[in-house]
């Protein structure tokens, strides 16, 4: 066992902190942006989208890895869907046990998680290739690299739509008084696309490397 | 003898922002002022061009002169709503009507060109190209397409917002999908519905608010048809006594302005031909079908109403966002004058249609001159080729 890492080595870290920035599966591999644009209007749901993903895709990273050696390679995509829509439904009924006002906001994008392109993805590029520590790894670092940005672009349309952070009201009643109004495109969808264009643009700007070759 | 000075000011001070100089960061906003006021005598140094001495800018200023009637009238029309709602328009001289809506009118005017010109100066700073001349016109069609009760600090953003967005973004000026003007004022109208529509927001009433006249609405003719009530005088509206946007009220100011650019080459006038047909044609349509007091307005009076007229010359024209191909050009301004009647009169949530039409029609300008050149093509190569066989 000459090559045995070090459960945190260089190598493992770098499958968390790459898809927050140059990997990110949002703004540079356009994965998953449906939910992003469905379920930001506000920073609640927005987490707790991010923690379900996480669950999901940590959980049935390490699953299809246990699995990678048995898995007939014809049926693997029926195999991925199984454990992925288990643990989906696992996930739901957790939400409406125990945050069911959150769960109704976010209704039928929980379910739609199995579709979540970042998933697959993963499954596919990942998990079948890998041992399930690293794949585990990856599974929180993707989805923590979409979380992030849902939490910001979430950020950005709560403030600015509804004049409010995670629930609460920020902009003082003395602002709505002096003729300030929210800004009622910011709860619409159209938005939350725009925001991640600019977030996007933003990043290019300062990583010129992920600027594509035309 | 006051030119000369200029020229000389500017040839004193030309080496200065050149590269080396001590103001070279500075060097578009210098070169940008020096064509505004002077034409380019920059020569091609490669290949032969024929440069026409007419450039962007001189386009850019025929298309504001063009706007200029619609701008004066607009300003007497915000004065004149003004004192007719609290019924004193009979003792109020013209000047004084007049004055009153310069005053309102001039604050927005002010914001957009500081607003746009601020952010087209930086960018052009940042990317070190020179200043893109476009905002010369948006910067007043802006003003021209809101209420006047438009906040100052909304009209800032939603200049910066069209600017930003749907025109750096793309690549600034003549790579923009939309017109600049109407998606500062879509931006608006979706996140501020409250501000951009109703019955306060297009006359400005002031300290004299609780003055009004028994009887006075203040919404404007269409905001009335789409509750059935049809209460206006079609030739108030084709003068544009009527109230509405600042510049879009005048049907008789904007065609001042619609012949000028005809005459001049600049706006196309199979665009505001075609746009118009198509909204008879639906207009024809649904009086022929009519079964509300909106579908039975008199198919010619939609001509005059809203801001279709204002739409057709100054927006739909917009050499950038429309078809460019001839043939286009036709398909293009009817579908424009289709979808704007449609929504206008079908749809019960946007008494008026023009803006969403023309966004709409921008989006399928490219679709439409492809499937024209590809026509053309074909219809070319057929020839070609019977020739052979022959």
């Amino acid at each position: 066992m000459s090559d045995k890492e070090t459960l945190f080595s260089k190598k493992n870290l770098k499958l968390i902190t790459d898809p927050l920035g140059s990997q990110n599966p949002i703004t540079v591999q356009v994965l998953g942006i449906c939910s992003a644009l469905a379920v930001t209007a506000q920073m609640k749901p927005a987490f707790v989208m991010t923690i379900s993903v996480m669950a999901v895709l940590a959980l049935s990273n390490v699953i299809i890895s246990l699995l990678r050696n048995s898995i007939p390679n014809r049926i693997r995509i029926i195999v991925q869907l199984v454990i992925v829509a288990s643990l989906v439904i696992l996930v739901d009924q957790v939400l409406k046990a125990f945050v069911y006002d959150v769960s109704k906001q976010l209704s039928v994008f929980v379910g739609l998680i199995i579709t979540n392109c970042i998933i697959m993805g993963r499954l596919e590029a990942f998990a079948l290739g890998n041992k399930p520590w690293p794949a585990f790894l990856d599974g929180i670092g993707n989805a923590a690299g979409y979380g992030i940005i849902l939490i910001i672009v979430a950020f950005f349309r709560e403030l600015l739509g509804s004049g409010s952070i995670w629930g609460y009201q920020v902009i003082p009643e003395g602002f709505y008084n002096f003729g300030y109004a929210n800004n009622g495109l910011m709860v619409l969808s159209p938005m939350a696309l725009i925001t991640v264009g600019i977030i996007i643009w933003v990043q290019r700007t300062k990583n010129r490397q992920l600027i594509e070759e035309k | 003898m006051f030119g000369q000075g200029i020229k000389n000011f500017f040839d004193k001070h030309r080496p200065k922002f050149e590269k080396g100089g001590k103001l070279h960061p500075f060097q578009s906003v210098f070169e940008g002022f020096e064509t505004f006021l002077y034409v380019s005598d920059a020569t091609t140094k490669k290949g032969s061009h024929i440069r026409d001495y007419i450039d962007l800018k001189r386009t850019m200023i025929f298309v504001v002169i063009a706007l200029v009637p619609t701008l004066l009238f607009g300003m007497y029309n915000i004065g004149f709503q003004h004192f007719k709602a609290i019924g004193e328009i009979a003792d109020t001289s013209f000047f004084e009507v007049f004055i009153y809506g310069f005053l309102r009118v001039l604050p927005s005017l002010v914001v957009s060109y500081l607003v746009g010109l601020g952010i087209e100066f930086t960018f052009a700073q940042i990317k070190g190209h020179e200043i893109n001349e476009g905002y010369l016109v948006s910067g007043i069609l802006i003003p021209l397409v809101l209420p006047i009760n438009t906040p100052l600090w909304m009209t800032a953003i939603a200049v910066a917002f069209s600017v930003i967005i749907a025109k750096e973004a793309f690549g600034g000026t003549g790579m923009n999908i939309w017109n600049p003007a109407l998606i500062a004022r879509a931006f608006l109208f979706f996140a501020y519905p409250s501000h951009m529509s109703g019955e306060s927001v297009w006359i400005r009433l002031g300290d004299n608010a609780d003055k009004v006249v028994d009887g006075f609405s203040g919404a404007t003719p269409l905001g009335l048809a789409l509750n059935g009530v049809l209460d206006y005088n079609i030739w108030d509206a084709f003068w544009g006594f009527i109230p509405g946007s600042v510049g879009e009220t005048s049907t008789f100011a904007i065609l001042l302005g619609a012949a000028f650019l005809i005459i001049t080459g600049i706006g196309s006038w199979k665009i505001m031909l075609s746009t118009t047909l198509g909204a008879l044609f639906v207009g024809i349509l649904l009086n022929t079908f009519a079964v509300n007091a909106f579908m039975e307005i008199p198919f010619w009076h939609h001509l005059f109403l809203g801001g279709f007229a204002f739409g057709a010359v100054f927006m739909a024209t917009d050499p950038v966002s429309a078809s460019q191909t001839e043939t286009g050009k036709w398909i293009y301004g009817f579908l424009i004058g289709v979808m704007a009647i449609i929504i206008r009169v079908l749809n019960p949530a946007y008494p008026e249609g023009m803006m969403l039409a023309i966004l709409l029609m921008n989006t399928f300008a490219p679709l439409i001159d492809h499937y024209v050149v590809q026509g053309n093509i074909r219809k070319r190569i057929k020839r070609a080729t019977v020739k052979v066989q022959s």
